[in-house]
């Protein structure tokens, strides 16, 4: 890796300024001393990456060729209206305008060109977020990534529609990727952002990807993150959010396939009165696993966190969940909430669930709980004593289960198209996404069962 | 002979509860079951649903002539067996709606009828609504979730109307109910029954009796129906307790 370094060095920093390189420097030789994490290491006991970065991977230090991106680039949700911007194999996709600039001052595209064209800009936020000295993956990230998305929401702009993200693997080879994200929402702006990751066919790939995310004073950020990857991929994703003062955000964590996921999510209050919501969801079964790691720190009074993570793991599924929220000694009437609910389906199926609280002052409001278990046998003998079959019953439940959260899915046709998704993915008939994940395989078929009638 | 239970053993967990019940239902009855707690009432009305916690140890249940044995419960419930639960189940995250309408539709293709479309379903629930006399609008909420006690027996009732069994049999469905609840819940009954169908109500007090009027009244006792008789046995067993019984049983 670090010969690959030293080899591309030219390629992999031409569009840095030189407080980039200077940061790429120092990142490598903090991945050097921290090396890959291994299961000694406390915040990796239950993910064991060895057999993942066992595999042999291309690593592309070069633009690979754009084919054909108006067939991969499909995304057909019914009456969604995004503005989307893909990547493929961590490369933006610029279909030649590699940096779109709004009329209302919006910027988005690709992150190397936005390097080049407002270096201020990105100087300004560019690594203030993630950790690239004691986070191995962040650290190989910062050094390494040479493009990624750059989104730039000025001061009091509403951007008018969502922006999808879509990142898509796609290649003959195993491929090793580092993307690198930046998204800036102005103070009192509002930005709805759907991240999709998915791989389209079955190569194995190892993805690491971090996203810096800045969310100004009074401003608003719903954001969806929607994991289905193949089972032989990897992806690491890191993301830091900084909120300032009465920000609030939503985000949605939605796994529904992948070989290992990990999601780093660590939040920062940067001012008083913030609020952040964390959501997810995942449904793991073969030999998948998912682990989900988040970070809140509470650095600042009145500030409201509530994260709720809800599973079904099947077969030899394994879950890992690690919640810390730190509240700092002045963050006085901190709220803060933890919940992690599993249901395991089978008896091989395990989950590892450490909701934390780390509270330096008396003035708060804090709980945490985690739960898991089978389906209520109470409910199934219920459910069947009125005539519905055994499956159909072990499905309503657990789609109940797993509508808490997506329930919680601000945009309506992507909540409607998430819940065919988690539909399909609980009668095992969900693949890995042909297309864009969103375009999944039939959309024109709703999927049977009476489901959404609630809201006649 | 709509139900027909002979020499009826049942255990759970080794502990044996049914000691050889014995019952005869024809269609178009009502039979009234009576009896002090933990005596099997509940645990009957369980074996008959299907409940695989219970291991049928000998006897058996004949439902419209066919042995029950290899029947699943919903196969049971789709036959047209109803059990009005003792504490329903709270299940959040569904729906009344979607559940009645899953269940309406899973028994419908089970009898090789078309699916209701949504709104034939919708008018269907209403009309059923009104004949139970359920004027809230229960149906949007989460299946028993946070209802209070006579809303979930109400919801009961409601899911009776909707599901049209041969044979319902509710268990204390009159417990813990005001007045007024136990006279919707009585009227339920008395609506919905017809000369194809019956009932048996499982039941404590007397009380409910006057309102649904049995053709027999039976009194299971250790796992036994010690007694049986016509309406005037409800009488005699809130006049003289369940003692009584004890003590002839003793003797
Ligand atoms: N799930 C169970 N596990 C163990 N014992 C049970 C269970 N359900 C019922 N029983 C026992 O069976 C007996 C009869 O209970 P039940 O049928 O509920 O009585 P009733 O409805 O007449 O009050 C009681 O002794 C009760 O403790
Ligand atoms: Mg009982």
């Amino acid at each position: 890796m670090v010969q690959l370094f030293s080899r591309h060095r030219q390629q992999i920093v031409s569009c840095d300024t030189p407080g980039m390189s200077t940061l790429r420097d120092q990142a490598l030789e903090s991945f050097l001393k921290l090396g890959f994490p291994n299961t000694k290491m406390e915040a990796w006991r239950q993910t064991d990456l060895t057999e993942c970065l066992a595999r042999g991977y291309d690593y592309p230090v070069e633009r690979m060729p754009e084919e054909d991106t108006q067939k991969v680039f499909r995304c057909n949700i019914p009456h969604l209206d995004t503005a989307i911007i893909g990547q493929l194999n961590g490369w933006y996709v610029s279909k030649d305008v590699p940096l779109m600039e709004l009329g209302n001052g919006i910027i988005m595209g690709s992150l190397a060109e936005a390097k080049k064209k407002y270096p201020e800009l990105v100087e300004q936020y560019y690594g203030t977020v993630a950790d690239s000295t004691s986070e191995a993956f962040t650290a190989l990230n910062t050094a390494f990534a040479q493009d990624g998305v750059f989104i730039y929401v000025p001061d009091n702009v509403q951007s008018p529609k969502p922006v999808q993200l879509i990142n898509v693997i796609q290649h003959d080879e195993n491929l090793f990727l580092q993307s690198r994200n930046l998204i800036v929402v102005g103070k009192n702006a509002r930005l709805s952002l759907v991240h999709c990751d998915d791989s389209y066919n079955h190569q194995a790939s190892f993805s690491n990807i971090v996203s810096e995310i800045v969310i100004g004073d009074n401003a608003f950020m719903d954001h969806y993150k929607l994991q289905n990857l193949n089972n032989s991929s990897t992806l690491i994703t890191t993301t830091c959010f900084r909120l300032g003062a009465a920000a609030s955000l939503e985000s949605h964590y939605l796994s529904l396939n992948g070989g290992l996921l990990r999601n780093n999510i660590r939040l920062h209050f940067n001012g008083p009165h913030g609020i952040a919501n964390i959501y997810g969801i995942y449904l793991m079964d073969g030999k998948q696993h998912i682990d989900n790691q988040v970070f809140i720190d509470h650095a600042h009074p009145h500030c409201t966190s509530n994260e709720m993570f809800k599973g079904i793991l099947d077969e030899h599924a394994r879950g890992v969940f690690n919640g810390h929220v730190l509240v700092r000694k002045d963050a006085i009437k901190t709220d803060a909430r933890q919940s992690n609910r599993n249901i395991l389906l089978t008896d091989t199926a395990k989950v590892n669930s450490k909701p934390f609280l780390e509270i330096y002052n008396d003035d708060v409001k804090c709980s945490h709980g985690s739960t898991t278990g089978q389906l209520d046998n109470e409910a199934m003998f219920y459910l069947r004593q009125r005539g519905i079959g055994e499956d159909s019953a072990r499905m309503l439940l657990m789609f109940a289960f797993a509508d808490e959260v997506v329930g919680k899915i601000a945009i309506p046709q992507l909540r409607q198209r998430i819940e065919d998704m988690i539909k399909k993915r609980l009668q095992g008939e969900l693949q890995i996404c042909e297309a864009c994940v969103l375009h999944c395989s039939t959309p024109e078929q709703p999927v049977e069962f009476y489901i959404d009638l609630s809201k006649i | 002979m709509l139900l027909s239970i002979q020499n009826l053993h049942a255990s759970i967990n080794g502990k044996e509860i049914l000691k050889g019940v014995n019952l005869e239902v024809n269609k178009g009855e009502v039979h009234a079951i009576m009896g002090p707690n933990g005596t099997g009432k509940s645990t009957l009305a369980s074996v008959i649903a299907g409940r695989e916690v219970f291991d049928v140890t000998a006897g058996e249940i004949l439902f419209k002539g066919t042995n029950l044995q290899k029947l699943s419960v919903e196969e049971r419930a789709r036959e047209g067996i109803f059990l009005g639960f003792q504490y329903p189940v709270e299940i959040p995250g569904v729906s009344i709606t979607n559940f009645m309408r899953t269940a309406v539709n899973e028994i419908r293709k089970y009898k090789g009828l078309d699916p209701l479309s949504g709104g034939e379903f919708i008018r269907f629930m209403e009309e059923r609504k009104k004949l139970v006399e359920i004027t809230s609008n229960l149906t949007n909420r989460s299946v028993n979730e946070g209802f209070s006690g006579g809303e979930k027996k109400k919801n009961e009732i409601f899911q009776m109307a909707m599901l049209e069994p041969a044979l319902a049999i509710l268990d204390e469905t009159d417990s813990g109910l005001d007045i007024d609840a136990l006279r919707i819940v009585a009227n339920g009954v008395n609506k919905l029954r017809r000369p194809d169908n019956a009932f048996v109500v499982i039941t404590h007090y007397q009380r409910l009796l006057d309102y649904i009027i049995p053709d027999f009244v039976h009194v299971l006792f250790q796992g036994r129906i010690v007694k049986s008789g016509g309406k005037d046995l409800a009488l005699e067993l809130e006049e003289k307790g369940y003692d009584w019984i004890k003590k002839e049983q003793e003797a």
